[in-house]
């Protein structure tokens, strides 16, 4: 492609390695002016490693950058922001104990004599452009008593703040509620109308027909082209990243519910800082039937799964387990009443990274006679146990048993962490986030697994921040807002709108 | 009444050296970096300072030179943590090793062999250094290093809540990764706390051997700099909570020293166990009510978030 | 150069390089302060192991840095900074000594009741540590460090009271001596003895100009043992697990606080085991006043350091140490250079074993530069463009 000023961005053979890794092979990018241009690609395959170097954080081995036509040689945060590009990282970049304005501000502050800040002016500043794009936020607010999607705004802003005409979002919309992400799609064309250049980095197929002109897309580190979204639809576009006709569609049967293997009463549970995040919430999952908690990030299902854990004391209400209460014991007595939880946060709560795989394998029942008798560790009954595990359940590499677990993919981590909880053989298995991160093939992988252990006849809770799954996976679709359950359905008799409007309190209760 | 006066000027004689490395550990830490070397730059302090007043003659110089001399041994936890990426804990350990014996080597070496300086030329009095002597009240004729460390307290203070470095500097120790995308070098913002906390850490050790006592001793700094880290936790990382801590601790160490003093059956050993004790009691009373902040202790390697 | 390359990166090429850098400091420092470093380093082996009585007295010095750095390299694979080996060493001397004076039992009870007592203060202050970790959240390392000033007044205040304190002097009464564990310490001194031991010289002097006990031997035992308590049983499972990853470990059923507690304790048992087998081995027995730290908590943590907190490998790296430190006293009075050139040299050590990234960064600058050659290499070779 002629490299002209037509384009914001262009980005030209552009070559990345991390070590023996080829993260970029040879990637192109042509951002016309004034357009939202989404880069569509999955889990690791490349996106936001390319969109850190047309940000300066990392350098290209190889290629070249143009903006507006002319080379750039991008080498720091700093030149980018120079040159008019911000960025809205997923995680954002946000001081949780400043107020929006010190995180706007910061770094390109607004001083008096001898760098001393002048925070009123600089408050002015900042609700100035506020309201230039009709942002409506609180400079005042600090950031962690407000709302993510206002969080998301402040990161715009501060992007805004720095004169940027080319904005950078990665994966705007992975934690926002329905609403919030029509006001989004808003806002981008807004700005767009006003003279910017947005890209958006997803792998949500969806948002990219309703918000993007054109689509690039990438699959492991390589250029697989670009298309008009106008002349695209779901199907192709799926089937170009991942490269294969994929069925989108989670195949099951018919469920057959049992009986109540976990019940739960007007359970209410107070987070750290004592504010009651879990109320009075009632919750019943049979055996043989998977119940989708759909919801979105932080209306209770962190301390709800915690409650369940016994890692955090409930404040009132009860914890049943095929009869018998649990709540407020230990994580070791839930454990033993058969329930197995798949974390949501593998890294932090699911394994110990530097032991090894087969260390990892067996993290909760290492104390039974099966792995040595008496104070002894028998670690030859532990290579052949996690043997049949890496086997059965295709963990990679094959033969992996004695590497340390932090060398493994994070799809592989997850393998191993729920073929450990279906090794034994729960009655009720907690499924939380379990596809965060993962590729598609991988996904399929987990979703299979929790019919599979459905059909054995385990009751399965899945809480999960992503509404399309919790709608393909679950038998029963519940929906929790502000701690509470709002709504019940079976599959198929609710539409994502309705779901949409329940997750973001818009529900008539 | 006397004894009032007494504890009060003693308190504020005692808990100088402390406000002066605990700001160095608030500075530190206020930007991402757990400093337990303070202990050690505070020895290095009070070596040079002591060294310096007995060549030049001029404690005004000395307690620069202790300033410096910190600050060259904070660079090397600097370059630990911040370039190397290094287990901060054991690098500060590693400089809690080295300045003691680099200590009394400088020390020896100066003065033919001996574990102590000779009696050096002290820094002076704020009202001179007769004013009301004989009497009680002479208590309150504090040193000057102990003006000059509620200075730098609002110094640090002003700085690290009023103007743009300041900010950075939170920043940096709260959110590393946030600060960088915003074009803010995260290494050289650590790299200058660190190496001015070992000055801070420096001046600490010089008002303890040219201001309280007139010589380095092998036990002048004993335990001072980690009794400053408990009263950053204690202060919850601001100056002022920090100086309200040694102030406490410099309290207790008055307590001793009267209570030591007088016809008390409290034997002596068990009297001087006191501050250590009570650093214990008050972080059971309030460590998990103080927040350190977000990236303390957390090397910052770009890329990584 | 491949060699080379490979070598760097295994684990102990940074623990020798280290070891070098620490010569080339204290050479440095020496030659700067107008000592011969050559001279003062050759003073330093010939105090090391200049005779077997200097070879005896190193081994003897090492049991405690030995014990010390087992216990701190323990805790540190369980995640935790126990850096108050000192504190727990002198809480076992003062309760061994407390012990021994008081009971007067023959040699097969009081010897166990005596380390027993010991090992005991160890393991109660470490367990206090622990808990004031587990149950507050209070850092270990700031505990530790207080506890080590409250011991050292403790210690000072029980040799001074009137129950223990040797008139006329700056220590406590010495224990009973059925509760010595040096070897043959009461047949050596006989007439028969040095008779006996007269043909064989070597022997002679390593064991009557010394205290030659059994505690290294104990020593080597232990640090074996918690090895394998770590790397081979389901409690050392548990407890790594915890140092690696505490919330996993809870979430795994594992009870983190109890385990932080119990590697605590056992930490500080085996830093009091030090600390008793001291008054039993060495002589005077008994506890004296203490103007400042003895240094075997800290030594302890500098072997910890250099055997790559490996307990087996504390056993060489205690061994290095205390032939660093007793050979060291050689140096100030053969050169005259203050024998604190070592504590620079340890100091030195320990803070490069810190960055175990330097070594790293040797061997992939190395690599590259060699990739960087073959690609020139490649780039030479006619028609390789096309």
């Amino acid at each position: 492609m002629e490299v002209s000023s037509e384009y914001a961005v262009q980005m030209h053979g552009i070559l990345k390695k991390f070590g023996a890794f080829t993260a970029l092979d040879h990637v192109d990018l042509d951002v016309k002016r004034q357009t939202v241009h989404a880069i569509l690609g999955e889990n690791g395959a490349g996106k936001t490693t390319l969109m850190n170097i047309l940000y300066g954080l990392y350098q290209a081995d190889e290629g070249g950058v143009f903006i507006n036509g002319e080379e750039a040689q991008i080498t720091s945060p700093t030149e980018a922001i120079r040159r008019g590009i911000g960025m809205v990282h997923q995680h954002f970049m946000l001081v949780e104990n400043f107020t929006v304005t010190e995180n706007i501000i910061l770094g390109d502050e607004v001083c008096g004599a001898a760098g001393v800040l002048d925070m009123k002016k600089a408050r002015e500043e900042v609700l100035a452009i506020s309201q230039e794009y009709g942002f409506d936020v609180d400079p005042d607010a600090r950031i962690e008593d407000i709302s993510v999607g206002m969080q998301q705004r402040v990161e715009i802003l501060k992007a805004l703040y720095r004169g940027a005409e080319i904005l950078i979002l990665d994966e705007p919309t992975a934690v926002l509620t329905p609403p919030e992400i029509e006001k989004l799609i808003e806002i981008m064309h807004d700005l767009t109308s006003k003279g910017k250049t947005i890209i958006i980095i997803t792998h949500k197929l969806k948002e990219i027909l309703e918000s993007a002109d054109e689509c690039s897309i990438i699959r492991r580190g390589v250029y697989m082209g670009k298309v008009d979204v106008k002349e695209s639809n779901e199907t192709d576009l799926a089937s170009r990243m991942v490269g294969r006709n994929v069925n989108l569609k989670v195949e099951k049967t018919k469920a057959h519910p049992g009986e109540v293997l976990l019940s739960i009463r007007r359970l209410t549970v107070a987070d750290e800082r004592g504010i009651d995040q879990v109320r009075e919430l009632d919750l019943d999952v049979r055996s043989g039937e998977i119940v989708g908690l759909a919801g979105i990030d932080g209306n209770g299902q962190q301390e709800l799964v915690d409650a369940i854990c016994s890692l955090i004391k409930v404040k009132a209400g009860r914890i049943m387990v095929g009869g018998h209460e649990v709540q407020n014991t230990t994580p070791r007595n839930v454990f033993e009443h058969a329930v197995a939880t798949i974390p949501s946060d593998r890294h932090r709560w699911g394994l110990v990274l530097p032991m090894m795989v087969e260390e990892n394998t067996v993290l909760e029942r290492h104390g039974e006679d099966l792995f040595g008798k008496g104070i002894m560790l028998d670690y030859d009954k532990l290579h052949e146990y996690t043997h049949t595990l890496v086997e059965r359940f295709d963990i990679r590499p094959s033969g992996c048993e004695q590497e340390r677990m932090s060398g493994l993919s994070g799809g592989n981590q997850q393998k191993a962490i729920i073929a450990r909880q279906v090794s034994y053989v729960p009655d009720i298995l907690i499924a939380f986030q379990p596809t965060r991160g993962l590729d598609v093939g991988a996904i399929e992988f987990v979703h299979k697994t929790l019919i599979a252990e459905r059909d054995r006849g385990a009751a399965i809770l899945l809480i999960s921040y992503e509404l399309d799954e919790v709608m393909d996976v679950s038998d029963t679709i519940d929906v929790i807002y502000h701690g509470k359950i709002v709504g019940s359905f079976e599959q198929g008799t609710v539409d994502e709108k309705e779901l949409g409007l329940l997750m973001a309190g818009g529900g008539s209760q | 009444m006397d004894s009032i006066i007494l504890l009060v000027g003693i308190t504020l004689m005692y808990s100088t050296p402390l406000i002066f490395g605990a700001l160095g550990g608030v500075v530190s830490e206020r930007s991402g970096v757990t400093n337990i070397g303070i202990e050690g730059m505070m020895v290095i302090g009070a070596v040079s300072a002591a060294i310096a007043s007995y060549f030049t003659g001029n404690p005004w110089i000395a307690f620069l030179v202790a300033g410096l001399a910190g600050g060259l041994v904070a660079t090397l936890h600097a370059v630990a943590s911040v370039s190397f990426a290094a287990d901060q804990t054991v690098s500060g350990v590693a400089i809690n090793l080295l300045a003691p014996g680099l200590a009394l080597f400088l020390c020896r070496n100066f003065f033919d062999g001996a574990a102590m300086s000779p009696i050096v030329t002290k820094l002076p009095k704020v009202l001179g250094d007769s004013w009301m002597a004989g009497t009680v009240w002479s208590n309150l004729n504090v040193n000057v290093t102990t003006v000059m460390a509620l200075l730098l307290t609002l110094g640090v203070w002003f700085v690290l809540y009023r103007t743009k470095w300041g900010l950075r500097v939170r920043a940096v120790g709260e959110h590393p990764a946030a600060a960088d995308t915003l074009g803010i070098n995260v290494y050289k913002v650590r790299y200058i706390c660190v190496i001015l906390s070992g000055v801070f850490a420096g001046f600490g050790g010089a008002s303890m051997t040219i201001a309280i006592i007139s010589q380095f001793t092998q036990t002048a700094i004993s335990g001072h700099g980690f009794i400053a880290m408990a009263a950053v936790i204690f202060g919850k990382w601001t100056p002022w909570g920090a100086y309200g801590a040694c102030m406490l601790f410099g309290a207790t160490q008055a307590l001793t020293v009267l209570l030591g003093g007088g016809a008390t059956v409290i034997p002596s050993q068990i009297l001087a166990m006191l501050p250590y004790a009570m650093t214990i009691i008050v972080l059971i009373l309030f460590v998990g009510k103080s927040v350190a902040p977000k990236a303390d202790g957390v090397p910052y390697i770009k890329g990584s978030r | 150069m491949n060699a080379v390359i490979k070598f760097l990166k295994k684990p102990i090429a940074s623990s020798l390089l280290a070891i070098l850098v620490g010569f080339i400091v204290a050479a440095v420092v020496l030659a700067v302060a107008g000592y011969d470093p050559i001279g003062s380093f050759a003073a330093l082996f010939q105090g090391a192991l200049g005779k077997p009585k200097y070879i005896a007295n190193v081994i003897i010095k090492a049991t405690p840095i030995l014990l010390t750095g087992v216990g701190v390299a323990f805790a540190f694979q369980t995640g935790l900074f126990n850096i108050g080996a000192e504190g727990q060493y002198i809480a076992a001397t003062i309760l061994s000594s407390i012990v021994g004076i008081t009971l007067d039992l023959p040699a097969v009870l009081e010897i166990p009741l005596v380390i027993l007592a010991g090992v005991a203060g160890g393991a109660a202050l470490g367990a206090f540590i622990g808990f004031l970790k587990a149950r507050f959240g209070i850092h270990e390392v700031i505990t530790s460090i207080m506890t080590n000033w409250i011991m050292l007044y403790l210690c000072n205040f029980v040799v001074m009271s009137d129950a223990f304190h040797k008139p006329n002097s700056t220590s406590a009464l010495p224990i009973h001596s059925s509760g010595y564990i040096t070897i043959l310490h009461e047949w050596k001194t006989t007439d028969a003895a040095v008779d006996a031991l007269a043909g064989v010289p070597w022997l002679r002097e390593a064991l009557l100009k010394t205290d030659l006990n059994a505690g290294f031997i104990i020593a080597v035992l232990v640090a074996v043992a918690e090895s394998i308590l770590l790397a081979r049983t389901k409690l050392g499972y548990e407890l790594r697990a915890v140092g690696y990853n505490k919330d996993a470990a809870l979430f795994a059923g594992i009870p983190v606080n109890r385990s932080i507690v119990l590697c605590m304790l056992i930490s500080g048992a085996v830093c009091g085991l030090a600390g008793a087998l001291n008054i039993t081995g060495i002589a005077p027995h008994t506890i004296t006043l203490l103007a400042a730290q003895e240094g075997y908590g800290f030594n302890g943590l500098s072997v910890a350091f250099i055997a790559g907190c490996s307990c087996v490998g504390c056993i060489p790296a205690s061994l290095l140490f205390s032939g660093l430190i007793y050979g060291g006293m050689s140096v100030q009075q053969v050169m005259g250079a203050p024998s604190d050139i070592i504590n620079i040299m340890i100091g030195t050590i320990v803070f490069f074993i810190a960055l175990p990234a330097v070594t790293r960064r040797i061997a992939e600058w190395l690599e590259r530069r060699q990739e960087a050659k073959a690609a020139a290499g490649d780039a030479a070779l006619p028609g390789k463009e096309a």
